[in-house]
């Protein structure tokens, strides 16, 4: 719909029917077009690319009595249990250690990763064992609570029988 | 504006700055947007502080859904298409060319070689409806470990991403990295959401 405008007649001009026109064009189509355009590309658009986590398991070794084991004042142990809780005990299993239970909030499993013990120890060892009944959400969130508090020595293990037994017997 | 006269006409609108406007956007949009991947299956991945954003290209992805069924996917039409030949090889299964070209075209999967076929031979929206049982990722039947090795010989820039559902169980979990192990891929991504980082500790 180009619509043609009348102006204020100048008394000019060649003819005597000739007007200085300006053109008029109705633009609400295609803006209805571009309005409809913009909404999609702004609904389907994917802005976030996923953020990622990157994690490095040890390279196994060829030789397993190569590896040095850990001694008892500088291991840190967090079983990741059932029904998103947390076990962790210090030191080793076979010294029938205290299993203390707690949680992934900000004053459960972090306030134990910055205590003294565990912080101002260079030496110190996490070892984090899910248990086969933890979800993956749990995994993520205890090494997500390792970046966070910059633990930098820990290690994802294989729950060992010993452990099982030891959840089990305390609770 | 000066009013000349009063005439009767329509009043009219300059919508030329508003058009202009909707247009950059619509460029702005068109440029900039990467369509969603048509995924096979809904993951609603845990959150975490990590700001390490993944690669855009040369990913392979291995979905864990809720139910703790296993999906393969990598990115790259060709690599897709080499993929499936080397996969077909080896396990004895041919593919014509039009499951062929629907491999290339499916961003993710979850069925087992043997049905792979079939499940390609279906219409694009037959596909969706099906109820992918998941890539077999036992120890006497571990599919998932030769789509891995063969990804990584047909293109081995390839980094490993693996994109698991809240719920997922880590025994699921823990077999795939046992898996990736196996195959020598000792690092690995994990896809999260975003979630701020506590200002106090």
């Amino acid at each position: 719909m180009a619509e043609v405008q009348e102006k204020a007649d100048s008394g000019k001009g060649g003819k005597k029917r000739a007007k200085k026109m300006s053109v008029h064009l109705d633009m609400t189509p295609m803006v209805d077009l571009a309005f409809l355009l913009l909404t999609f590309f702004m609904l389907t658009t994917t802005f976030s690319k996923p953020q990622t986590m990157e994690i490095q398991m040890p390279v196994k070794p060829d030789n397993i009595e190569d590896l040095t084991p850990v001694k008892a004042e500088n291991a840190t142990t967090i079983i990741l249990g059932e029904d998103d809780k947390i076990h962790y005990y210090f030191g080793l299993v076979d010294d029938n250690p205290e299993l203390i239970t707690t949680d992934y909030s900000a004053n459960g499993i972090r306030k134990v990763l910055l205590t003294p013990r565990v912080r101002q120890n260079t030496k110190m060892v996490v070892m984090i064992k899910p248990m086969e009944g933890s979800r993956y959400k749990n995994m993520v969130d205890i090494l997500d609570e390792m970046k966070i508090t910059d633990t930098k020595r820990f290690a994802m293990v294989d729950i060992t029988k010993q452990d099982i037994d030891l959840v089990q017997s305390q609770n | 504006m000066p009013r000349v006269k009063i005439k009767r006409s329509k009043p009219t609108l300059d919508m030329t700055p508003m058009v202009d406007l909707a247009f950059l956007l619509v460029t702005f949009f068109m440029l900039t947007t990467k369509f969603a991947p048509d995924d096979a299956v809904i993951v609603d991945t845990p959150t975490s502080v990590s700001e390490i954003k993944i690669p855009e290209s040369n990913v392979i992805t291995i979905a864990i859904d809720k139910d703790n069924r296993v999906f393969y996917g990598v990115d790259g039409q060709q690599t897709r298409e080499k993929l499936l030949d080397k996969i077909g090889q080896k396990y004895g299964v041919t593919f014509n060319e039009d499951q062929r070209k629907a491999f290339s075209l499916t961003s993710n999967f979850g069925v087992p070689v043997r049905q792979l076929p079939g499940f390609l031979s279906m219409g694009i929206d037959d596909r969706k409806k099906v109820n992918q049982p998941g890539i077999p990722i036992d120890s006497l039947n571990n599919e998932l470990s030769e789509w891995v090795w063969q990804t990584r010989l047909t293109n081995p820039q390839v980094i490993v991403a693996i994109k698991g559902d809240v719920d997922a169980n880590f025994t699921t979990i823990n077999k795939i990295i046992k898996t990736l192990e196996e195959r020598k891929v000792s690092r690995f991504n994990l896809i999260t959401d975003m979630e701020a980082r506590p200002t106090s500790l």
